[in-house]
């Protein structure tokens, strides 16, 4: 597609070969007259215009590939040799053990702690956020009043940063002076010591993962769903089909692309938690931050990766378990794909 | 047309509900954040904002190096945002307009890396920074962060809708060079992309914790790990925490509010892409 104006320089050009053009640039600037030093320039020109044509394009991508390249692509790779060794950051020494690291990690029952952490920490928090989400795109695919508003006041918590997130949330969830206790004693339910519990702290991370991300999905639907013609959904109003039967027989079909998007983006976020659990043990104790609580009661993956990395520095050990979280997160995308490409067969009307 | 779907009172009534979940949090921390700490266990709470917010703040910089941790921020995020503007928009037209060899599995490479946990590399990343020296300075925040894999594709994405072939062609016969296009031609029409690519990549700077907490030290943080600092620990002083939380906060709220319709035409645009 960009070689016809390319090309037409080049035909002018008397030859395109080097050497002609080397011999004649010289006697370009004397200017000796008549056409010869016209086709000379253009020769000259027409070489420096190839030049930037070919090389331009990469003179482009460089710099991103280059940073990318140091600060992306060799960590990720670097990763693996470093795992298959007992690499500390203290000692001078640091012996090549093959995969040691690897069987001292399937006997850590810490790391199968951590791995079911994630997985239940995933779930609480992925499910419901995506269908509440699903349900408020479906609202506010309509004409609506203060439009505008409603989508802002949703995003809002997407800007909170993670740390503002968990600080308020950790108040609201405190034991003695939170609000949501406050709330739960009024009715009648007795207070809930939210970090102490597995279930408990689990639903408090989730809930703050949910506030965090809810919206921001719901936009990203509503996106989505305004791409589907309305002629689909008049005809099934005047077929007397509901609204939730509609949001279920008509627009998930439709924006099945974006669900499975969604559902990747989501879990490969999920797999990857590590601010909630530190910060909302950090309000136990420092202690409590790195081990997820005082008995590893929320200690995600990350979390785990973290505390072997850079509280023990055990840099070998802490590859091993990188490679292995993201191993797990390739695994649980690919069955969470299958699963949303399955719902197909459901859902056609 | 669609009665059934305009707006029901009961789907007004559920939004401004969620609405409201939405903007509580974030209220609620302003509430506690100008009252004093006593004021939390009385029952009921507080519900309106109390007199003692700006005591609160000069508490929080006596107590954080909190106004050194702004600044750090300020540069930290100023610089990957123009950063990652500018070599994403150069690597974008590239792509989508440009032909050479290995352009479709360059773009491939960039799309799938984006799929990649950056938790894998994060342990060598640290070494690489204990190598050069730069633990503790915001070049180990900055300097990993000057480009990424989503802003390249983002504007790859624009720019091959918006930017018609036509124009390029055009400036080719009038005889311009690649860089005079893409002064001339392609950062003009590459601007409202670029622009919502800025704003999300600000707002994701501001807000990163994770690697910052890695890398940094607690004297000179940034704003995200100086505010976690505040918040934690044995004494627990919610006020403290809670008024870092709106300080830290504020900058990005404004933005938000002053730019919002743009952030989530932004986000919308991607997504309809993505």
């Amino acid at each position: 597609m960009a070689t016809p104006p390319g090309g037409s320089v080049r035909t002018v050009a008397p030859s395109p070969g080097g050497p002609p053009a080397a011999q004649s640039s010289p006697s370009g600037p004397s200017g000796t007259g008549g056409p010869a030093p016209a086709t000379t320039a253009s020769g000259w020109r027409s070489r420096l215009h190839r030049l930037d044509r070919q090389a331009s394009p990469y003179a482009y991508v460089a710099p991103f590939f280059l940073l990318f390249a140091a600060f992306g692509i060799f960590p990720l790779i670097y990763t693996a040799w470093v795992s298959l060794h007992d690499w500390n950051l203290l000692s001078s020494d640091n012996p090549f053990i093959g995969l040691d690291n690897y069987t001292a990690l399937f006997a850590d029952g810490y790391f199968w702690n951590a791995a079911f952490n994630t997985l239940s920490i995933g779930v609480l928090s992925a499910v419901p956020q995506l269908l509440l989400a699903l349900v408020l795109a479906h609202l506010l695919n309509r004409p609506l009043r203060a439009q505008t508003l409603f989508r802002i006041t949703l995003l809002l918590p997407n800007v909170t940063s993670v740390v503002a997130v968990v600080v308020i949330f950790s108040q609201l969830f405190g034991r003695d002076f939170g609000l949501i206790n406050m709330v739960l004693d009024w009715l009648g339910f007795g207070r809930i010591n939210w970090q102490a519990g597995v279930a408990s702290s689990h639903v408090a991370i989730a809930v703050m993962i949910m506030w965090r991300w809810a919206g921001y999905n719901a936009l990203i639907y509503l996106a989505a769903m305004q791409a589907v013609p309305k002629e689909i959904y008049e005809a099934a109003t005047l077929d007397g089909a509901s609204s939730l039967r509609q949001l279920w027989g008509i627009t998930l079909p439709m924006i099945r692309p974006t669900v499975i998007f969604t559902v990747i983006v989501t879990t490969i976020g999920s797999m990857q938690i590590i601010a909630e659990p530190l910060l909302f043990g950090a309000q136990v104790s420092n202690g409590a931050a790195a081990t997820g609580g005082t008995d590893r009661q929320f200690q995600t993956l990350a979390l785990y990766l973290y505390e072997k990395g850079f509280r023990s520095f055990e840099f070998g050990y802490a590859s091993a378990a990188a490679w292995m979280m993201f191993l797990l997160v390739v695994v649980v995308v690919g069955f969470n794909y299958l699963v949303v490409r399955r719902m197909r067969g459901g859902l056609d009307v | 047309m669609f009665k059934a779907l305009r707006g029901h009172p009961l789907t007004y009534l559920t939004l401004v509900a969620v609405a409201f979940f939405s903007a509580f949090p974030v209220y609620w921390s302003v509430i506690v954040a100008s009252h004093d700490n006593a004021a939390l266990a009385e029952v009921p709470p507080p519900l309106l904002p109390g007199g003692n917010f700006f005591a609160n703040v000069q508490r929080v910089f006596d107590t954080a190096p909190f106004a050194l941790a702004l600044l750090n921020s300020f540069v930290v995020a100023g610089t990957i945002t123009v950063s990652v503007m500018f070599f994403s928009t150069l690597a974008g037209f590239a792509f989508a307009k440009l032909r050479f060899r290995g352009r479709n599995a360059l773009l491939l490479m960039t799309v799938v890396t984006m799929m990649v946990p950056t938790q894998l590399g994060i342990i060598p990343l640290y070494m690489l920074m204990i190598k050069l020296e730069w633990t503790g300075t915001m070049y180990a925040v900055i300097v990993p962060a000057l480009v990424n894999a989503f802003g390249v594709f983002f504007m790859t994405q624009y720019l091959s809708r918006a930017l018609p072939t036509e124009l390029l062609e055009a400036g080719r016969i009038d005889g311009c060079s690649t860089a005079r296009l893409f002064w001339h031609v392609v950062l003009p029409a590459a601007r409202p992309a670029a622009a919502v690519l800025g704003m999300l990549t600000f707002m994701t700077a501001w807000n990163d914790y994770f690697w910052p907490l890695v890398v940094l030290t607690p004297d000179n943080p940034t704003v995200q790990v100086a505010l976690s600092q505040l918040a934690s620990g044995y004494v627990r002083d919610f006020t403290l925490g809670l008024t870092g939380t709106a300080v830290a906060t504020l900058p990005l709220v404004l933005i938000f509010v002053l730019l919002g319709k743009q952030i989530i035409g932004g986000i919308m645009q991607g997504a309809v892409k993505g």
